[in-house]
């Protein structure tokens, strides 16, 4: 993204956190839930998108942001929380991935929703053993409001992150793994070094944004928190905005989130089928994602 | 919410308002709308299917077939508006707002369970719309009745029914009708957890002794083992603080095993009408979390009206009062007369209501005075506990032997 890009970008996400000043219901949660899956999307498609690993481990990392916030998030000043929360994050990913990139492939994949799973009962084990209660309360006092404003902050950060390393000499590594594994290593570069690094990058994002919203929803228990569900969905988006370039997961989650809505609004009974025809007709009908789409449209009208 | 009012908005408001017939005119709305987000799918679906959405299917229908609910001089009917919130918190959290904002309901039902009623509970308070929580159960009841005083907890604790149990069997022990051995098993889960938090100081307190306490996660199929090592030291008491799927099991395995200790209790899901389909005339003496006083005229009248209903029968826990809790909410809007939420609240906090569960009235937003310890008696799922409350029965001790399949 060139700089102009970004500087749009940025622009027009302060425009947007005008929101809540026009509407602190509906639209506001609709907003949130949106700008939610922005940054999971496009912190998933930044790791995913050049090293072409399939990572199912979004739920993993999102779970363990919000259970630190129902962990310290009445002990801690809030700021101190998110830190903890992203630290946290990034040393689980630090564990996990110096464990798991040498795996690739399908192996991967299913290690990485293991991760969820794992993550999940060690919690559980930890909560039924140690602390003899399950389930916590999140009373925070965190408005709707601050909840967007904190999602858009990150997107932010993440945009500009993502326009850093597409310059950067880790970026470039990055690509030439996903073109190529053993050529990358034969040209000299860490492989290894470099898809932890961006992993880790990619994963403290995902921590952050459990943490910003557990407030929202009071109670957290490892169910609700380590929802394999939300490995999909970000998955499901990413692929249909197409990872190859930073906002292109962004054209699958506004389309997507939008449409979850529509169905729930309009056939609450149908949902689950509907859903399921939309993912084969994503996969089917735009392997490249919209972006990868538009790209062809652009050369088509330029030939 | 405020920028709302546009001017041709207001045009047809107007235009509305002078088109209404008479009734109207004295200010009643043409409906009540009545809004509600509840898990169609996902894994509380199965929960919502037995204990919620029957009762708030019956009471639209018989609202309306009396046609509607009395603001005032008229009967307005209810009008409903419902979603599938995917047993997922979030989706909980959004349709609630969509309820609230955009359908602008005049009062929301709530979702089935602790985990979502927590998550729609600041959104109502925030927007003011009574919340009459009756399928959530937790120890934490009593702050969040405070916290929140537009919600109305009525379905006790964990602890409480947990601390009840041994309230029953405490006196049979000091007749020496039962030894003091307790053998524990519980799901490790928030229900089993705080279930068996509640009996274990209790037990101890009336001097009885576990023998064994083991929890195990949620959905383990295979109880034999764990069962196995529960009956080993011939406890006289059996307590499994489990959920229906592990309820069901466990009283399958005990069965086949032939293990019959004097005491056996199971948690959520004895008293459901599945438990009965399945085990029939085994049930008796089985003990469980909920119970109901089926003597009552109320309640035999609202199982026969349930049935007519949904086809099938309550379950003898939360259904009874879900249905009482909309009676509250039609009381408190009748009295009150017109669509003004914070009289109903107010209505809520000091009324007393007559219900399918008797008279109620709530003590500090929470439901005190329900049944915490039950037993299935000739096919009848009887409260045993608060022991001095109308209806209860004394308990069948012990517990018959299984009968041969």
């Amino acid at each position: 993204m060139s700089n102009a890009a970004l500087g749009l970008s940025l622009l027009a996400l302060a425009a947007l956190a005008a929101l809540p000043f026009l509407d602190t219901g509906f639209w506001l949660a609709l907003a949130i839930n949106v700008a939610q899956y922005a940054v999971l999307a496009t912190a998933w498609a930044m790791f995913s998108g050049p090293t072409r690993y399939v990572s199912l481990a979004t739920a993993a990392f999102f779970g363990i942001g919000a259970y630190t916030v129902a962990v310290l998030g009445e002990a801690l000043p809030w700021p101190l929380v998110l830190l903890v929360a992203g630290v946290i994050g990034a040393v689980m990913s630090l564990l996990v991935g110096f464990a798991t990139l040498r795996l690739s492939g399908v192996y991967f994949v299913v290690f990485t929703f293991g991760l969820a799973e794992l993550v999940r009962q060690l919690v559980t084990w930890f909560e039924v053993n140690v602390t003899r209660s399950m389930g916590r309360y999140v009373f925070v006092e965190i408005s709707q409001a601050q909840i967007l404003w904190q999602l858009l902050a990150l997107f932010g950060a993440l945009l500009a992150l993502g326009t850093w390393l597409a310059r950067s000499r880790l970026g470039f590594a990055l690509r030439v793994i996903g073109e190529d594994e053993t050529v990358a290593r034969h040209v000299g570069i860490d492989t290894a070094r470099a898809k932890v690094a961006l992993f880790a990058l990619s994963s403290v994002f995902m921590a952050l944004v459990g943490a910003v919203m557990a407030p929202r929803w009071t109670y957290l228990d490892p169910a609700i928190a380590f929802n394999p569900s939300i490995s999909f969905t970000v998955l499901i988006m990413a692929l249909l905005g197409g990872t190859r370039s930073l906002l292109g997961p962004l054209l699958g989650v506004v389309p997507l989130a939008m449409l979850f809505e529509v169905l729930t609004a309009r056939f609450p009974n149908h949902f689950s089928i509907l859903v399921g025809v939309v993912f084969l007709l994503v996969v089917y009908a735009l392997p490249q994602g919209v972006s990868g789409l538009l790209a062809r449209l652009r050369r088509g009208a330029v030939a | 919410m405020n920028s709302t009012i546009t001017r041709r908005g207001a045009l047809g408001a107007a235009a509305a308002a002078l088109a209404a017939p008479a009734v109207r005119a004295q200010g009643a709305p043409s409906a009540v709308r009545i809004g509600y987000a509840i898990s169609k799918t996902g894994p509380n679906a199965g929960g919502a299917a037995i204990t919620t959405i029957p009762n708030y299917e019956m009471w639209v229908k018989e609202v309306n077939a009396a046609g509607g609910l009395r603001l005032g001089q008229a009967r307005v009917p209810i009008q409903v508006t419902e979603y599938d919130d995917r047993s997922v918190s979030e989706d909980t959290v959004r349709a609630a707002e969509r309820l609230v904002n955009q359908d602008r309901v005049d009062f929301v039902l709530p979702p089935w369970g602790t985990a979502l009623n927590l998550a729609v509970a600041p959104i109502l308070n925030r927007a003011g719309y009574p919340h009459l929580a009756s399928t959530a159960v937790t120890d934490r009841a009593p702050e969040l009745g405070r916290r929140w005083t537009n919600s109305f907890w009525m379905l006790g604790t964990g602890s409480g029914a947990g601390a009840g149990l041994v309230e029953v069997l405490a006196p049979l022990k000091q007749q020496g009708r039962i030894g003091d051995t307790v053998a524990l098993v519980s799901v490790a889960d928030g229900f089993g957890i705080e279930l068996a938090n509640g009996m274990r100081p209790a037990f101890q307190r009336a001097g009885f002794r576990l023998t064994y306490d083991r929890s195990y996660p949620v959905g383990t199929q295979d109880m034999a083992p764990i069962l196995a090592e529960a009956a080993r030291g011939n406890p006289e008491v059996f307590v499994a603080c489990s959920y229906p799927p592990d309820t069901l099991a466990i009283t399958e395995q005990a069965r086949v095993s032939g293990f019959n200790p004097k005491v056996f209790y199971t948690g959520v899901g004895t008293a459901f009408p599945l438990y009965k389909q399945r085990f029939g005339a085994a049930t008796e003496g089985v003990m469980g979390v909920g119970g109901v006083d089926a003597s009552s005229q109320r309640f035999q009248d609202y199982l026969r009206r349930h049935v007519a209903s949904a086809g099938r029968e309550p379950d003898r826990w939360a259904s009874a009062i879900t249905f009482a809790s909309l009676e509250m909410l039609q009381q408190a809007i009748e009295r009150v007369g017109r669509i003004d939420r914070a009289a109903v609240i107010r209505e809520l906090q000091t009324g007393s209501f007559d219900t399918v569960i008797g008279p109620v009235k709530l003590q500090n937003n929470l439901l005190t005075d329900l049944w915490q310890v039950g037993q299935w008696q000739g096919g009848e799922f009887y409260g045993l506990m608060p022991l001095n409350k109308q209806g209860a029965k004394p308990a069948i001790l012990p517990k018959p032997a299984w009968p041969a399949a």
